[in-house]
């Protein structure tokens, strides 16, 4: 099962590696991992996705609560929560093509941030799901070039939105 | 305060954590902290390999309980020591290890002597640092001391770049830590405690299996050895618990695990309830887990949350200090006695006693343990190298108290013995120190020998010399067909020369009734290291031995009286 775990973290060097160490050294698999200041400057936040059984996420967040940096872990999967990923897209677009291109930007709600006479790239912010289904769809284009930022995440709830693990 | 320099302020916080002995090595990069050391009272030892600076710190470690201190230069000094605070990280021993770096200006451009040390040792230590401020200095090594030493304790690596050494500043050392990241859980929640009771008074055929959380909780083996009275339980110990309860008691079944006692293995794998306190299910301790304690309940007692149903799922996990969740458990249970569960445990023991085959003119390294235990009336602390030696002086030695034996369980560090046995000779300088090594073992660290004799320390090392990497050997015999392949050690040093010809004793015993005598006249010699080089029989095994991938009570036996 997908889970997204939110990491606070002091925001020290070395924290990241730290962090990537412990999967790698430990054997668990990461779908992504992003990290990014937060409303406190000394505090970072990570937001991991992974796969895994209850077993793994339970070593997962007991191993990460084990490293000293680390504040506090949260799995949001246990509670409703929004997850957000960015993708940039450079995709073909011939003069012939650009009207059905549009209108999937469009329907999409992405936008078009630069244009060259072969290409275009589109900026696109949603869900996995929903960046997954534009991706499929441009494909026939033909896409360039894509890179995405991997998903953050922020519980609905406030406060201690999310089940806290082994929190301290 | 008054400005000083970095290494003044070093030796400041290193005298205010109450660091007595520091071992190790300098180097280029540490040049300012040693002027600082020569100046000052300090006492230094200086090893002659890093990596026995490491085991040494270990041993004072482990031998006392106190951190541990080891400090090195950078490069080859500091990635010396990675054997070390891997051995520490993995038996969870409190040490600091202070590592030269190059000047922070040239980090990072493969300068001479330099090495990532916070980047190789990330995934070996219990936390690390490098200091890039003097400013940080003070706060930094009263955190090292206090993540070393706290919760589960584990080693610290603090990388000191040269400039920071020489760098002055008017900081003053911080009277507490504070870290909001970083609170160890010591008390267990008191409902688990309370469930905990409950399934012991309602348990038939319960056991202990306690490991070395209980040695290193304060008042963990005083409060085991009440509930053990109190309710009648038999314990079954790791190699790193063995002491945590007297092994000399009726009660005590001795080691589990692959070379456990048959009785301890037998009750672990036919118990009701299994009790485990400061352990950590180990592979070597549970053969195929899903044969081990299969009808069982379990309670895991560990102050590490990440220890609890790591390998196998716990039905009453209790996070907290091993002396204190036991002392609040204690106050919950009631007297009671299982006459019925022991007399099956004393069936067993009967049945199948550690024991081995005695030859005519042939010394057993099993006898060699055993007279060493019966000549130090059991009371040495012992060390020991890993292999064949390790187990023999798990079985055959009956350690009454915590602290007393000294041994690399989770790494399983070849050359561990000796320098930790150093480190733990410093620590109780009127204690009778004995590392019990293997001739493949003790070539590993043998440099610190001239340490040992320069301290004058009267640290006796039993050889038990069978020419061989012995459990590989053991192995290659049982599962490999007896192809022997890279485990003979027939070309050796003379052992006697070598010790005398770096001022120790050097003392051989041939033939059985030669063992008495010579470690009685080794246990007469207060002044220096002695090598007793015991010639014994090349190819006896260990055992009881659970195979691999076998269940704890599918033992292969041999070797009986």
């Amino acid at each position: 099962m997908k889970h997204t775990i939110a990491v606070q973290v002091e925001n020290k060097s070395g924290v990241l590696s730290r962090v990537a160490n412990l999967f790698s050294a430990r054997g668990f698999n990461i779908d992504s991992l992003v990290v990014g200041e937060t409303e406190d400057a000394a505090v970072s936040r990570m937001t991991i996705v992974l796969r895994g059984d209850d077993k793994v996420i339970e070593q997962v967040t007991k191993q990460l609560n084990k490293l000293i940096d680390v504040i506090k872990v949260t799995d949001l999967s246990s509670e409703s929560f929004i997850t957000r990923d960015l993708a940039l897209i450079r995709v073909n677009a011939a003069s012939s093509a650009r009207a059905r291109l549009l209108e999937i930007v469009q329907i999409f709600r992405a936008r078009i941030v630069d244009i060259s006479s072969k290409s275009v790239i589109i900026e696109i912010t949603g869900n996995e799901s929903k960046i997954e289904a534009m991706i499929d769809m441009l494909r026939s284009f033909g896409i360039q070039e894509l890179v995405r930022t991997g998903e953050v995440a922020i519980a609905r709830r406030g406060g201690n939105g999310g089940r806290l693990l082994a929190g301290r | 305060m008054k400005k000083r320099t970095g290494a003044e302020i070093l030796l400041e916080a290193l005298k205010k954590q109450g660091v007595e002995v520091v071992f190790g090595i300098p180097g280029g990069v540490m040049l300012h902290i040693f002027d600082e050391i020569y100046k000052s009272d300090l006492k230094f030892v200086l090893t002659r390999h890093e990596q026995g600076a490491a085991h040494a710190a270990d041993g004072y470690a482990r031998a006392t309980g106190k951190v541990g201190v080891c400090l090195v230069t950078s490069g080859p000094g500091a990635t010396n020591t990675i054997t070390g605070i891997a051995t520490a990280q993995m038996d969870s021993v409190p040490m600091v290890v202070i590592t030269g770096q190059v000047v922070t200006q040239i980090i990072g451009t493969d300068a001479f002597q330099e090495a990532d040390i916070t980047g190789i040792t990330r995934s070996i230590s219990k936390h690390n640092y490098l200091v890039k401020d003097v400013e940080e200095l003070p706060r930094v090594i009263a955190e090292a001391f206090h993540i070393a030493g706290s919760g589960r304790p584990g080693p610290v690596v603090v990388d000191l770049p040269k400039d920071v050494t020489t760098a002055q500043s008017d900081c003053c050392h911080p009277e507490k830590v504070k870290l909001r990241s970083y609170r160890p859980t010591y008390h267990g929640h008191p409902r688990q405690i309370k469930r905990a009771a409950e399934a012991i008074a309602a348990a038939k055929r319960p056991v202990i299996y306690a490991g070395g959380g209980v040695v290193i909780s304060p008042r963990g083996a005083t409060e085991l050895g009440k509930m053990v009275r109190k309710a009648d339980l038999p314990v079954a110990m790791t190699l790193m618990g063995l002491g945590c309860y007297d092994g000399t008691e009726r009660r005590s079944l001795g080691m589990l695990g692959m070379h456990g006692t048959y009785c301890a293995n037998m009750a672990v794998s036919a118990c009701d309830l299994l009790i485990a306190v400061g352990a950590r299910f180990d592979d070597r301790v549970t053969g195929d887990l899903n044969k081990f304690a299969s009808h069982a309940k379990f309670i895991h007692i560990d102050i590490d949350p990440a220890a609890i149903s790591k390998n196998v799922k716990i039905d009453i996990p209790i996070v907290g200090d091993a002396g204190n969740t036991l002392g609040e458990l204690n106050k919950l249970l009631k007297g009671r006695k299982l006459a019925k569960w022991w007399q099956q445990i004393d069936n067993w023991r009967r049945k199948h006693p550690l024991g081995y085959k005695k030859q005519r003119g042939v010394i057993k390294p099993q006898q060699v343990v055993e007279e060493i235990d019966r000549l130090t009336k059991g009371q040495a602390i012992i060390a020991t190298e890993v292999g064949q030696n390790q187990m023999w002086a798990a079985q055959f030695y009956l350690y009454q108290k915590p602290r007393q034996l000294l041994t690399s369980g989770g790494l399983g560090t070849m050359g561990y013995g000796f320098p930790a046995a150093i480190g733990a000779q410093f620590a109780r300088p009127r204690a009778t120190v004995i590392n019990i090594a293997g001739d493949g073992s003790m070539q590993m660290n043998i440099q610190e020998m001239a340490t040992a004799v320069e301290h004058k320390l009267p640290i006796k090392v039993a050889i038990l010399n069978n020419n061989y990497l012995g459990m590989v050997r053991q192995w290659q015999e049982m599962f490999y067909g007896k192809r022997y392949s890279a485990t003979s050690l027939a070309v050796a040093p003379d052992w006697v020369k070598l010790a005398e010809a770096y001022g120790g004793v050097g003392l051989r015993a041939k033939k059985p009734e030669d063992v008495p005598r010579v470690i009685s006249e080794a246990l007469r010699i207060k002044d220096r290291p002695v090598l007793m080089d015991f010639i014994v029989a090349p190819e006896e095994g260990v055992y009881p031995m659970v195979p691999p991938g076998g269940g704890l009570n599918e033992m292969i036996l041999g070797g009986k009286k």
